[in-house]
């Protein structure tokens, strides 16, 4: 679950950095290399699990579920926050900067 | 139970490997024509090295939270809490960085080098058509 959860945020924020490209005033490809980067070592997490449960991997308990749902959830959110915190300091559009600075005539 | 480690290794490593390369490259770049006539500048190896590192980064960021939601990493001393349990769940943990640790870092490798291996083609088509004109 906590994989799936990864693959949906990498596959939404790659369609939305696509349809920004190529400017990257919201640095949305942070959240690609973030959500890709943790999808592909989940994914191998997921074979070894696969290797070692067999079909059960695909039948969770319902606890399980949630709890994967949960921190897959979790994961998004702590994502978003790096993303927020990095936007926010590289301030990209001067947003910040310009709230600090006054032009002075 | 603390896979996550060797790719964040690979990390550590391949960041310093990338600001030599940036040093090595200096200010050199190699300028090509795009299909619809733009000048453009082709990309260095040391950003393509920043892919593997932001996809390594990202990766092991994220990991190292669900080790913690999970209760493998702690934010004290030891860190680990395999070191906490003793030597069999210290070598269980040894055990598990290297196959699950390593095959992560291994395909985040592999991907990038597929991306390389793609961008090059990209690159290389551009340049034909550069010379064709």
């Amino acid at each position: 679950m906590t994989l799936l959860v990864s693959v949906f945020a990498a596959i939404i924020c790659t369609a939305i950095w696509y349809k920004t490209a190529p400017k990257s005033e919201m640095k949305v490809g942070l959240l690609c290399w973030l959500f890709w980067g943790s999808s592909l070592m989940w994914l191998v997490d997921a074979i070894f699990e696969y290797a070692e449960l067999g079909a059960a991997y695909f039948t969770p308990e319902p606890a399980d579920m949630l709890n994967d749902l949960f921190l897959g959830l979790s994961v998004v959110a702590l994502g978003m926050i790096i993303w927020i915190i990095v936007l926010l300091i590289k301030d990209p559009k001067g947003v910040i900067k310009g709230k600090l600075f006054r032009k002075k005539s | 139970m603390a896979c996550f480690l060797v790719p964040m290794t690979e990390a550590i490593v391949m960041t310093v490997v990338q600001k030599v390369a940036e040093k090595k490259e200096g200010t050199k770049a190699v300028r090509v024509t795009s299909e619809d006539g733009c000048k453009m500048e082709k990309m260095p190896f040391s950003k393509k090295l920043g892919w593997l590192n932001k996809l390594l980064w990202g990766g092991s960021a994220l990991l190292a939270f669900e080790h913690l939601w999970h209760g493998e990493v702690v934010p004290f001393f030891p860190f680990l809490t395999a070191a906490k349990e003793g030597p069999e769940a210290v070598s269980e943990m040894l055990g598990e960085m290297g196959t699950v640790g390593v095959s992560m870092a291994a395909l985040i490798t592999a991907v990038w080098v597929v991306m390389l291996i793609v961008s090059k083609a990209l690159e290389k088509k551009a340049l034909k058509l550069q010379t064709a004109e």
